[in-house]
Protein backbone atom coordinates (compact mmCIF):
# COMPACT_ATOMS: atom_id res chain seq x y z
CA UNK A 1 0.00 0.00 0.00
CA UNK A 2 1.42 3.49 -1.11
CA UNK A 3 1.94 7.04 0.50
CA UNK A 4 -2.24 7.96 1.03
CA UNK A 5 -2.93 11.84 2.15
CA UNK A 6 -5.96 13.43 2.61
CA UNK A 7 -6.80 17.39 1.72
CA UNK A 8 -6.57 18.49 5.62
CA UNK A 9 -3.12 16.83 6.15
CA UNK A 10 -1.59 18.80 2.81
CA UNK A 11 -3.68 22.24 3.98
CA UNK A 12 -1.57 21.73 7.53
CA UNK A 13 1.21 21.69 6.17
CA UNK A 14 0.55 24.75 4.01
CA UNK A 15 -0.54 26.34 7.07
CA UNK A 16 2.56 25.21 9.24
CA UNK A 17 5.11 26.29 6.06
CA UNK A 18 6.43 22.47 5.60
CA UNK A 19 4.78 21.61 2.22
CA UNK A 20 6.41 20.32 -0.28
CA UNK A 21 4.82 22.29 -4.01
CA UNK A 22 6.79 22.34 -7.48
CA UNK A 23 5.52 22.93 -10.61
CA UNK A 24 4.58 19.49 -13.13
CA UNK A 25 7.89 20.62 -14.91
CA UNK A 26 9.88 19.81 -11.58
CA UNK A 27 7.50 16.72 -10.93
CA UNK A 28 8.90 14.90 -13.94
CA UNK A 29 12.53 15.83 -13.04
CA UNK A 30 12.27 15.00 -9.08
CA UNK A 31 10.58 11.55 -10.36
CA UNK A 32 12.95 10.32 -12.95
CA UNK A 33 15.61 11.44 -10.04
CA UNK A 34 14.57 10.02 -7.19
CA UNK A 35 11.48 7.18 -8.27
CA UNK A 36 7.57 7.88 -8.33
CA UNK A 37 7.13 6.76 -4.70
CA UNK A 38 10.03 8.75 -2.75
CA UNK A 39 8.05 11.48 -5.07
CA UNK A 40 4.96 11.22 -4.36
CA UNK A 41 6.24 10.49 -0.51
CA UNK A 42 8.35 13.82 -0.62
CA UNK A 43 5.70 16.50 -2.78
CA UNK A 44 2.37 17.57 -1.48
CA UNK A 45 1.20 19.78 -4.37
CA UNK A 46 1.71 20.01 -8.05
CA UNK A 47 0.78 23.40 -9.90
CA UNK A 48 0.15 23.78 -13.48
CA UNK A 49 -0.65 26.64 -15.69
CA UNK A 50 -2.01 27.44 -19.42
CA UNK A 51 -1.80 30.82 -21.09
CA UNK A 52 -4.22 30.65 -24.23
CA UNK A 53 -6.99 32.33 -25.97
CA UNK A 54 -9.74 31.09 -24.71
CA UNK A 55 -13.07 31.93 -26.59
CA UNK A 56 -16.10 30.98 -24.08
CA UNK A 57 -14.94 33.19 -22.07
CA UNK A 58 -16.99 36.71 -20.79
CA UNK A 59 -17.97 38.70 -17.76
CA UNK A 60 -21.52 39.31 -15.77
CA UNK A 61 -21.16 43.36 -14.86
CA UNK A 62 -23.77 44.60 -12.71
CA UNK A 63 -23.44 48.47 -13.67
CA UNK A 64 -25.40 50.23 -11.07
CA UNK A 65 -29.01 52.05 -11.15
CA UNK A 66 -29.43 55.11 -12.82
CA UNK A 67 -31.63 58.25 -11.85
CA UNK A 68 -34.19 58.10 -12.78
CA UNK A 69 -33.85 54.13 -13.12
CA UNK A 70 -33.43 52.17 -16.52
CA UNK A 71 -33.99 48.39 -17.41
CA UNK A 72 -31.10 48.58 -20.02
CA UNK A 73 -32.69 46.22 -22.94
CA UNK A 74 -29.24 47.26 -25.46
CA UNK A 75 -26.00 47.26 -23.70
CA UNK A 76 -22.52 48.47 -25.51
CA UNK A 77 -19.20 49.19 -24.03
CA UNK A 78 -16.74 51.20 -26.10
CA UNK A 79 -19.10 50.43 -28.78
CA UNK A 80 -19.03 45.90 -28.41
CA UNK A 81 -22.57 44.74 -27.19
CA UNK A 82 -23.14 43.07 -24.25
CA UNK A 83 -25.76 40.85 -23.73
CA UNK A 84 -28.70 42.45 -21.58
CA UNK A 85 -31.49 40.48 -22.06
CA UNK A 86 -30.93 39.86 -17.55
CA UNK A 87 -32.46 41.97 -14.92
CA UNK A 88 -32.50 46.07 -15.66
CA UNK A 89 -28.91 46.97 -15.22
CA UNK A 90 -26.80 43.64 -15.72
CA UNK A 91 -24.94 42.64 -18.79
CA UNK A 92 -22.79 40.27 -20.06
CA UNK A 93 -20.06 40.86 -22.39
CA UNK A 94 -18.35 38.11 -24.19
CA UNK A 95 -15.29 37.43 -25.48
CA UNK A 96 -16.04 37.40 -29.19
CA UNK A 97 -18.56 39.77 -29.16
CA UNK A 98 -17.32 42.72 -32.17
CA UNK A 99 -18.48 46.04 -32.71
CA UNK A 100 -21.57 46.33 -34.78
CA UNK A 101 -19.76 48.35 -37.28
CA UNK A 102 -17.22 46.38 -37.28
CA UNK A 103 -16.63 45.01 -41.49
CA UNK A 104 -15.78 41.58 -40.50
CA UNK A 105 -14.76 39.14 -42.87
CA UNK A 106 -16.43 41.60 -45.74
CA UNK A 107 -12.68 43.09 -46.29
CA UNK A 108 -11.04 39.54 -46.19
CA UNK A 109 -8.97 38.36 -43.94
CA UNK A 110 -11.02 40.62 -41.52
CA UNK A 111 -8.53 42.49 -38.28
CA UNK A 112 -11.25 42.17 -35.55
CA UNK A 113 -8.90 44.49 -33.57
CA UNK A 114 -11.32 45.36 -31.09
CA UNK A 115 -13.68 42.90 -29.37
CA UNK A 116 -15.45 42.05 -26.24
CA UNK A 117 -11.76 40.47 -24.79
CA UNK A 118 -10.40 43.71 -25.40
CA UNK A 119 -13.25 45.41 -23.39
CA UNK A 120 -12.32 42.90 -20.00
CA UNK A 121 -8.79 43.86 -20.51
CA UNK A 122 -9.45 47.04 -20.57
CA UNK A 123 -11.92 47.38 -17.65
CA UNK A 124 -9.50 45.40 -15.57
CA UNK A 125 -6.84 47.85 -16.55
CA UNK A 126 -9.22 50.11 -14.65
CA UNK A 127 -9.24 52.12 -17.67
CA UNK A 128 -12.62 53.97 -18.22
CA UNK A 129 -14.96 52.40 -20.43
CA UNK A 130 -17.62 54.35 -22.55
CA UNK A 131 -21.24 52.38 -22.18
CA UNK A 132 -24.12 53.39 -24.07
CA UNK A 133 -27.74 51.81 -23.39
CA UNK A 134 -31.03 52.42 -24.43
CA UNK A 135 -34.14 50.97 -22.71
CA UNK A 136 -38.12 51.09 -24.10
CA UNK A 137 -39.15 52.55 -20.36
CA UNK A 138 -41.72 51.25 -17.71
CA UNK A 139 -43.56 52.63 -15.53
CA UNK A 140 -40.50 51.84 -12.94
CA UNK A 141 -37.78 51.87 -15.34
CA UNK A 142 -38.73 55.53 -17.16
CA UNK A 143 -35.53 56.29 -18.77
CA UNK A 144 -34.65 55.76 -22.31
CA UNK A 145 -30.88 55.81 -22.82
CA UNK A 146 -27.68 56.73 -21.10
CA UNK A 147 -23.93 57.42 -22.85
CA UNK A 148 -21.54 57.75 -19.90
CA UNK A 149 -18.39 56.60 -19.01
CA UNK A 150 -17.64 53.75 -16.16
CA UNK A 151 -14.66 52.05 -14.52
CA UNK A 152 -14.56 48.28 -13.09
CA UNK A 153 -14.30 50.41 -10.06
CA UNK A 154 -17.71 52.48 -10.73
CA UNK A 155 -19.32 49.10 -11.37
CA UNK A 156 -21.31 47.26 -8.78
CA UNK A 157 -19.95 44.02 -9.51
CA UNK A 158 -17.44 42.40 -12.31
CA UNK A 159 -17.86 38.49 -12.33
CA UNK A 160 -15.56 36.57 -14.95
CA UNK A 161 -17.73 33.68 -15.89
CA UNK A 162 -16.11 31.62 -18.58
CA UNK A 163 -18.31 28.96 -20.03
CA UNK A 164 -15.29 26.86 -21.34
CA UNK A 165 -11.68 27.19 -20.63
CA UNK A 166 -8.84 25.21 -20.20
CA UNK A 167 -9.29 22.73 -23.10
CA UNK A 168 -7.69 19.17 -21.31
CA UNK A 169 -5.61 18.96 -25.11
CA UNK A 170 -5.92 20.61 -28.36
CA UNK A 171 -5.62 19.66 -32.55
CA UNK A 172 -2.57 19.97 -34.11
CA UNK A 173 -3.79 22.54 -36.99
CA UNK A 174 -2.61 22.55 -40.57
CA UNK A 175 -3.93 22.96 -43.90
CA UNK A 176 -4.20 20.66 -47.00
CA UNK A 177 -5.32 22.94 -49.60
CA UNK A 178 -3.88 25.16 -52.10
CA UNK A 179 -4.95 28.48 -50.57
CA UNK A 180 -3.75 30.24 -47.00
CA UNK A 181 -6.76 30.00 -44.65
CA UNK A 182 -7.65 32.12 -41.78
CA UNK A 183 -8.70 30.14 -38.61
CA UNK A 184 -8.86 30.48 -34.81
CA UNK A 185 -5.85 28.25 -34.88
CA UNK A 186 -4.18 31.17 -37.01
CA UNK A 187 -3.05 31.91 -40.66
CA UNK A 188 -2.02 28.19 -41.94
CA UNK A 189 -0.15 28.06 -45.11
CA UNK A 190 -1.30 26.02 -48.01
CA UNK A 191 0.14 22.70 -48.68
CA UNK A 192 1.19 21.46 -44.79
CA UNK A 193 3.08 25.53 -44.78
CA UNK A 194 2.73 25.36 -40.88
CA UNK A 195 1.18 23.34 -38.11
CA UNK A 196 -0.10 25.31 -35.27
CA UNK A 197 -0.75 23.82 -31.73
CA UNK A 198 -2.05 25.10 -28.76
CA UNK A 199 -1.78 23.50 -25.00
CA UNK A 200 1.20 24.04 -22.63
CA UNK A 201 1.91 20.00 -22.83
CA UNK A 202 3.05 18.73 -19.50
CA UNK A 203 2.10 21.84 -17.65
CA UNK A 204 -1.18 21.96 -18.75
CA UNK A 205 -3.95 21.64 -16.17
CA UNK A 206 -5.90 18.80 -17.01
CA UNK A 207 -3.44 16.71 -19.14
CA UNK A 208 -2.28 16.21 -15.64
CA UNK A 209 -5.38 14.92 -14.23
CA UNK A 210 -6.62 12.61 -17.42
CA UNK A 211 -9.18 11.01 -14.70
CA UNK A 212 -10.43 13.68 -12.81
CA UNK A 213 -9.35 12.36 -9.21
CA UNK A 214 -8.69 16.16 -8.14
CA UNK A 215 -10.19 18.95 -10.10
CA UNK A 216 -14.09 19.18 -9.12
CA UNK A 217 -16.36 22.10 -8.29
CA UNK A 218 -15.11 24.12 -5.73
CA UNK A 219 -11.31 24.03 -6.89
CA UNK A 220 -9.43 26.79 -6.12
CA UNK A 221 -7.20 28.12 -8.88
CA UNK A 222 -5.31 30.84 -10.43
CA UNK A 223 -7.65 32.33 -12.61
CA UNK A 224 -6.52 35.50 -14.87
CA UNK A 225 -4.07 36.59 -12.27
CA UNK A 226 -5.74 36.51 -9.26
CA UNK A 227 -8.02 33.84 -7.57
CA UNK A 228 -10.72 31.85 -9.07
CA UNK A 229 -12.76 28.92 -9.06
CA UNK A 230 -13.84 25.73 -11.02
CA UNK A 231 -17.44 26.42 -11.09
CA UNK A 232 -18.56 23.28 -13.08
CA UNK A 233 -17.32 21.02 -16.25
CA UNK A 234 -16.93 23.48 -19.11
CA UNK A 235 -19.37 23.00 -22.20
CA UNK A 236 -18.54 20.38 -25.05
CA UNK A 237 -16.60 18.51 -21.68
CA UNK A 238 -16.62 15.05 -23.09
CA UNK A 239 -13.37 13.30 -21.78
CA UNK A 240 -11.37 10.74 -23.26
CA UNK A 241 -8.28 8.69 -22.97
CA UNK A 242 -6.68 9.24 -26.67
CA UNK A 243 -5.39 5.61 -28.01
CA UNK A 244 -4.04 3.65 -30.80
CA UNK A 245 -3.43 0.21 -31.65
CA UNK A 246 -3.92 -0.21 -27.72
CA UNK A 247 -0.78 2.71 -26.64
CA UNK A 248 -1.85 5.19 -24.32
CA UNK A 249 -1.99 8.62 -26.15
CA UNK A 250 -2.63 10.62 -22.95
CA UNK A 251 -6.22 12.61 -22.37
CA UNK A 252 -8.47 14.63 -24.61
CA UNK A 253 -12.01 16.63 -24.33
CA UNK A 254 -12.15 17.70 -21.24
CA UNK A 255 -12.89 21.24 -20.46
CA UNK A 256 -13.81 23.77 -17.28
CA UNK A 257 -16.30 26.61 -16.51
CA UNK A 258 -14.33 29.11 -14.30
CA UNK A 259 -15.90 32.05 -11.89
CA UNK A 260 -14.00 34.84 -10.22
CA UNK A 261 -14.30 38.64 -9.36
CA UNK A 262 -12.53 40.37 -11.75
CA UNK A 263 -11.98 43.30 -9.99
CA UNK A 264 -8.95 41.06 -8.50
CA UNK A 265 -7.51 40.20 -11.40
CA UNK A 266 -4.76 41.28 -14.07
CA UNK A 267 -4.43 42.91 -17.64
CA UNK A 268 -1.50 40.44 -17.93
CA UNK A 269 -3.57 37.72 -17.83
CA UNK A 270 -6.65 38.34 -18.97
CA UNK A 271 -5.52 39.77 -22.91
CA UNK A 272 -8.01 41.11 -25.64
CA UNK A 273 -6.83 38.44 -28.90
CA UNK A 274 -7.24 39.48 -32.58
CA UNK A 275 -7.29 36.24 -34.98
CA UNK A 276 -7.14 37.22 -38.61
CA UNK A 277 -9.77 36.39 -40.55
CA UNK A 278 -11.43 35.01 -37.88
CA UNK A 279 -12.31 37.04 -34.90
CA UNK A 280 -12.10 39.08 -31.58
CA UNK A 281 -11.22 36.49 -28.34
CA UNK A 282 -9.74 36.57 -24.98
CA UNK A 283 -6.50 35.01 -23.89
CA UNK A 284 -6.84 33.92 -20.23
CA UNK A 285 -4.14 32.85 -17.78
CA UNK A 286 -5.26 29.48 -15.56
CA UNK A 287 -3.04 27.20 -13.32
CA UNK A 288 -4.97 24.31 -11.76
CA UNK A 289 -3.30 23.00 -8.08
CA UNK A 290 -3.25 19.70 -8.30
CA UNK A 291 -2.87 17.39 -4.63
CA UNK A 292 -0.93 14.46 -4.22
CA UNK A 293 -2.98 12.23 -2.80
CA UNK A 294 -1.63 8.61 -3.54
CA UNK A 295 1.28 7.87 -5.98
CA UNK A 296 -1.45 7.05 -9.30
CA UNK A 297 -2.27 11.38 -9.44
CA UNK A 298 1.74 11.98 -8.79
CA UNK A 299 2.20 9.34 -11.96
CA UNK A 300 -0.47 10.79 -14.28
CA UNK A 301 0.71 14.47 -13.06
CA UNK A 302 4.43 13.62 -13.65
CA UNK A 303 3.19 12.56 -17.48
CA UNK A 304 5.78 14.30 -20.08
CA UNK A 305 5.84 15.82 -23.26
CA UNK A 306 6.88 12.52 -24.75
CA UNK A 307 3.81 10.63 -23.23
CA UNK A 308 1.12 13.03 -24.62
CA UNK A 309 -0.06 13.32 -27.78
CA UNK A 310 -2.42 16.19 -29.72
CA UNK A 311 -4.17 14.62 -33.08
CA UNK A 312 -3.55 16.61 -36.31
CA UNK A 313 -6.20 17.76 -38.43
CA UNK A 314 -6.59 19.36 -41.21
CA UNK A 315 -8.86 22.50 -41.08
CA UNK A 316 -8.64 23.41 -44.85
CA UNK A 317 -11.02 21.08 -45.53
CA UNK A 318 -11.84 17.95 -43.00
CA UNK A 319 -12.28 20.29 -39.78
CA UNK A 320 -14.76 22.88 -41.37
CA UNK A 321 -16.80 19.66 -43.23
CA UNK A 322 -16.83 17.87 -40.19
CA UNK A 323 -15.08 15.00 -41.41
CA UNK A 324 -14.18 12.50 -38.21
CA UNK A 325 -10.86 11.10 -37.91
CA UNK A 326 -7.13 12.97 -37.98
CA UNK A 327 -3.77 12.76 -39.83
CA UNK A 328 -2.38 10.86 -36.88
CA UNK A 329 -1.09 11.77 -33.15
CA UNK A 330 2.20 13.85 -32.79
CA UNK A 331 4.00 14.00 -29.39
CA UNK A 332 4.15 17.61 -27.54
CA UNK A 333 7.91 16.79 -27.19
CA UNK A 334 7.96 16.36 -30.99
CA UNK A 335 5.36 19.41 -31.54
CA UNK A 336 7.99 21.99 -29.63
CA UNK A 337 10.87 20.72 -31.14
CA UNK A 338 10.20 23.49 -33.75
CA UNK A 339 9.94 21.01 -37.16
CA UNK A 340 7.64 17.28 -37.76
CA UNK A 341 6.72 15.90 -40.38
CA UNK A 342 2.85 15.25 -41.82
CA UNK A 343 1.87 12.99 -44.65
CA UNK A 344 5.48 12.38 -44.90
CA UNK A 345 6.70 16.18 -45.02
CA UNK A 346 8.51 18.19 -42.98
CA UNK A 347 6.62 21.69 -41.47
CA UNK A 348 6.95 24.01 -39.10
CA UNK A 349 5.39 24.05 -36.00
CA UNK A 350 4.42 27.11 -33.42
CA UNK A 351 2.67 27.24 -30.51
CA UNK A 352 -0.47 29.56 -29.86
CA UNK A 353 -1.00 28.73 -26.15
CA UNK A 354 2.51 30.92 -24.45
CA UNK A 355 4.59 28.04 -22.89
CA UNK A 356 6.70 31.18 -20.84
CA UNK A 357 3.61 32.52 -19.57
CA UNK A 358 2.69 28.97 -18.63
CA UNK A 359 5.56 28.61 -16.86
CA UNK A 360 5.01 31.98 -14.36
CA UNK A 361 1.41 30.95 -14.01
CA UNK A 362 2.77 27.45 -12.85
CA UNK A 363 5.45 29.23 -10.66
CA UNK A 364 3.49 31.97 -9.33
CA UNK A 365 0.59 29.50 -8.17
CA UNK A 366 3.54 27.74 -6.23
CA UNK A 367 4.71 30.75 -4.58
CA UNK A 368 1.12 31.63 -3.72
CA UNK A 369 0.71 27.86 -1.84
CA UNK A 370 4.35 28.17 -0.33
CA UNK A 371 3.43 31.84 1.57
CA UNK A 372 0.13 29.95 2.59
CA UNK A 373 -1.86 32.86 0.51
CA UNK A 374 -3.49 30.04 -1.17
CA UNK A 375 -4.94 26.52 0.26
CA UNK A 376 -6.16 23.85 -1.47
CA UNK A 377 -9.75 23.12 -1.49
CA UNK A 378 -11.10 19.43 -1.47
CA UNK A 379 -13.68 19.79 -4.58
CA UNK A 380 -17.66 19.33 -3.51
CA UNK A 381 -17.62 16.78 -6.39
CA UNK A 382 -15.76 15.34 -9.12
CA UNK A 383 -15.96 16.54 -12.49
CA UNK A 384 -17.06 13.55 -15.27
CA UNK A 385 -14.35 11.58 -16.23
CA UNK A 386 -13.66 9.43 -19.26
CA UNK A 387 -15.66 6.50 -17.57
CA UNK A 388 -18.65 8.31 -17.32
CA UNK A 389 -19.03 8.42 -20.98
CA UNK A 390 -20.10 11.94 -21.56
CA UNK A 391 -20.58 12.28 -25.67
CA UNK A 392 -21.14 14.95 -28.07
CA UNK A 393 -24.60 15.91 -29.86
CA UNK A 394 -24.51 17.30 -33.30
CA UNK A 395 -26.92 19.89 -34.59
CA UNK A 396 -29.23 18.70 -37.33
CA UNK A 397 -30.44 21.01 -39.98
CA UNK B 1 22.23 59.60 -56.16
CA UNK B 2 22.33 57.34 -53.49
CA UNK B 3 21.39 53.70 -54.15
CA UNK B 4 17.90 52.71 -53.59
CA UNK B 5 17.01 50.19 -51.19
CA UNK B 6 14.34 47.65 -52.18
CA UNK B 7 13.15 43.94 -51.05
CA UNK B 8 12.57 41.64 -53.86
CA UNK B 9 9.90 38.59 -53.41
CA UNK B 10 10.45 35.28 -54.91
CA UNK B 11 7.82 32.69 -55.34
CA UNK B 12 8.58 29.12 -55.56
CA UNK B 13 8.90 29.01 -59.60
CA UNK B 14 10.65 32.50 -60.17
CA UNK B 15 13.67 31.56 -57.06
CA UNK B 16 16.06 29.64 -59.55
CA UNK B 17 16.71 32.76 -62.47
CA UNK B 18 19.79 34.33 -62.67
CA UNK B 19 18.24 37.88 -62.02
CA UNK B 20 21.43 39.38 -60.31
CA UNK B 21 23.23 38.71 -63.37
CA UNK B 22 20.70 40.03 -65.89
CA UNK B 23 20.52 43.51 -63.89
CA UNK B 24 24.37 43.63 -63.76
CA UNK B 25 25.00 42.91 -67.34
CA UNK B 26 22.08 43.83 -69.06
CA UNK B 27 21.15 46.89 -67.25
CA UNK B 28 24.61 47.86 -65.96
CA UNK B 29 23.35 48.49 -62.47
CA UNK B 30 25.39 48.56 -59.19
CA UNK B 31 24.29 45.79 -57.01
CA UNK B 32 24.88 45.30 -53.61
CA UNK B 33 22.73 42.31 -51.67
CA UNK B 34 22.45 42.89 -48.52
CA UNK B 35 20.83 40.09 -47.61
CA UNK B 36 19.46 36.79 -49.28
CA UNK B 37 17.14 33.72 -48.40
CA UNK B 38 16.68 31.79 -52.04
CA UNK B 39 16.32 28.11 -51.88
CA UNK B 40 15.22 26.84 -55.53
CA UNK B 41 11.86 26.01 -55.56
CA UNK B 42 10.83 27.84 -52.45
CA UNK B 43 9.41 31.11 -51.97
CA UNK B 44 12.50 33.67 -51.10
CA UNK B 45 13.71 37.22 -50.33
CA UNK B 46 15.72 39.21 -50.95
CA UNK B 47 17.48 43.12 -49.74
CA UNK B 48 19.24 44.98 -52.60
CA UNK B 49 20.45 47.96 -52.57
CA UNK B 50 20.39 49.14 -56.40
CA UNK B 51 22.17 51.84 -58.25
CA UNK B 52 22.55 52.90 -62.21
CA UNK B 53 21.01 54.74 -64.63
CA UNK B 54 18.68 51.71 -65.70
CA UNK B 55 16.84 50.74 -62.59
CA UNK B 56 13.41 51.48 -63.14
CA UNK B 57 14.33 49.62 -66.84
CA UNK B 58 16.19 46.24 -64.50
CA UNK B 59 13.25 46.61 -61.95
CA UNK B 60 10.32 46.35 -64.55
CA UNK B 61 12.58 42.98 -65.95
CA UNK B 62 12.00 41.73 -62.52
CA UNK B 63 8.38 42.70 -62.04
CA UNK B 64 7.83 40.91 -65.88
CA UNK B 65 9.35 37.86 -64.53
CA UNK B 66 6.74 37.92 -61.38
CA UNK B 67 8.70 39.01 -58.49
CA UNK B 68 7.01 41.33 -56.28
CA UNK B 69 9.42 44.39 -55.31
CA UNK B 70 8.78 47.02 -52.28
CA UNK B 71 10.89 50.05 -50.65
CA UNK B 72 12.66 49.33 -48.05
CA UNK B 73 11.89 52.58 -45.93
CA UNK B 74 10.62 51.13 -43.00
CA UNK B 75 10.91 48.60 -40.13
CA UNK B 76 9.56 46.58 -37.73
CA UNK B 77 9.75 47.02 -34.30
CA UNK B 78 8.75 43.84 -31.39
CA UNK B 79 6.52 45.56 -28.73
CA UNK B 80 8.09 43.36 -26.13
CA UNK B 81 5.50 45.09 -23.74
CA UNK B 82 2.06 43.88 -25.52
CA UNK B 83 4.09 40.47 -26.70
CA UNK B 84 2.73 37.26 -24.51
CA UNK B 85 5.69 34.94 -26.29
CA UNK B 86 2.36 32.82 -27.87
CA UNK B 87 4.80 32.14 -31.19
CA UNK B 88 1.87 32.39 -33.35
CA UNK B 89 4.26 34.16 -35.55
CA UNK B 90 7.27 31.96 -35.72
CA UNK B 91 5.91 29.50 -38.43
CA UNK B 92 4.68 32.35 -40.71
CA UNK B 93 7.39 34.60 -40.37
CA UNK B 94 9.27 33.74 -43.91
CA UNK B 95 13.00 34.45 -42.94
CA UNK B 96 13.10 33.48 -39.27
CA UNK B 97 13.58 37.14 -37.82
CA UNK B 98 10.92 35.78 -35.42
CA UNK B 99 11.59 32.95 -34.01
CA UNK B 100 11.49 30.72 -30.59
CA UNK B 101 14.50 29.95 -28.46
CA UNK B 102 14.88 27.04 -27.12
CA UNK B 103 14.49 25.74 -24.61
CA UNK B 104 13.16 29.04 -22.97
CA UNK B 105 10.37 29.02 -25.71
CA UNK B 106 10.72 32.79 -25.77
CA UNK B 107 9.84 34.78 -29.13
CA UNK B 108 12.99 36.63 -30.19
CA UNK B 109 13.10 38.97 -33.02
CA UNK B 110 16.21 40.16 -35.24
CA UNK B 111 15.80 42.95 -37.11
CA UNK B 112 18.65 41.96 -39.33
CA UNK B 113 16.57 39.17 -40.70
CA UNK B 114 13.59 41.16 -41.64
CA UNK B 115 12.92 41.92 -44.92
CA UNK B 116 9.28 43.76 -43.78
CA UNK B 117 6.51 41.75 -45.22
CA UNK B 118 4.61 42.79 -42.64
CA UNK B 119 2.91 39.51 -42.36
CA UNK B 120 3.47 39.49 -38.19
CA UNK B 121 1.86 42.67 -38.06
CA UNK B 122 -1.15 41.23 -39.51
CA UNK B 123 -0.86 37.85 -37.86
CA UNK B 124 0.01 38.98 -34.08
CA UNK B 125 -2.66 38.03 -31.69
CA UNK B 126 -1.62 40.82 -29.58
CA UNK B 127 -0.40 43.27 -32.45
CA UNK B 128 2.64 43.19 -30.70
CA UNK B 129 4.07 43.57 -33.68
CA UNK B 130 4.86 47.16 -34.87
CA UNK B 131 5.78 49.29 -38.31
CA UNK B 132 8.23 52.26 -37.30
CA UNK B 133 8.89 54.24 -40.61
Amino acid sequence: MGVEKTYAEINARIKSGQAVVVTADELITIVKEKGLSQATREVDVVTTGTFAPMCSSGAFLSLGHTTPRMKMQKVWLNGVPAYSGLAAVDAYIGATEVPEDDPLNGNYPGEFRYGGGHVIQDLVARKPIRMKALAYGTDCYPRREIDTTITIDSINEATLFNPRNAYQNYNCAVNLTDRIIYTYMGMLKPRLGNAHYSTSGQLSPLLKDPNFQTIGIGTRIFLGGGIGYIAWHGTQHFPSIQSVDGKDLGPAGGTLAVIGDLKQMSPRWLVGTSYLGYGATLSVGIGVPIPILNEEIARYAAATDEELFAPIVDYGDDYPSMKPGNLGFISYADLKSGEITVNGRKTKTAPLSSLPRAREIASTLKNWILECQFLINEPVQLLPSPTDGLKSNTLKG
Amino acid sequence: MSPKRIVLYFNADTSDKPMIYRLVKDYDLIINIVKANVNPQKEGTMVLEVEGEQSIQGLDYLRNLGVKIEDLNKEIVHNEEKCVMCGACTAICPTGALKLERPSMEVSFNGDECVVCELCIKVCPMKAMEVSL
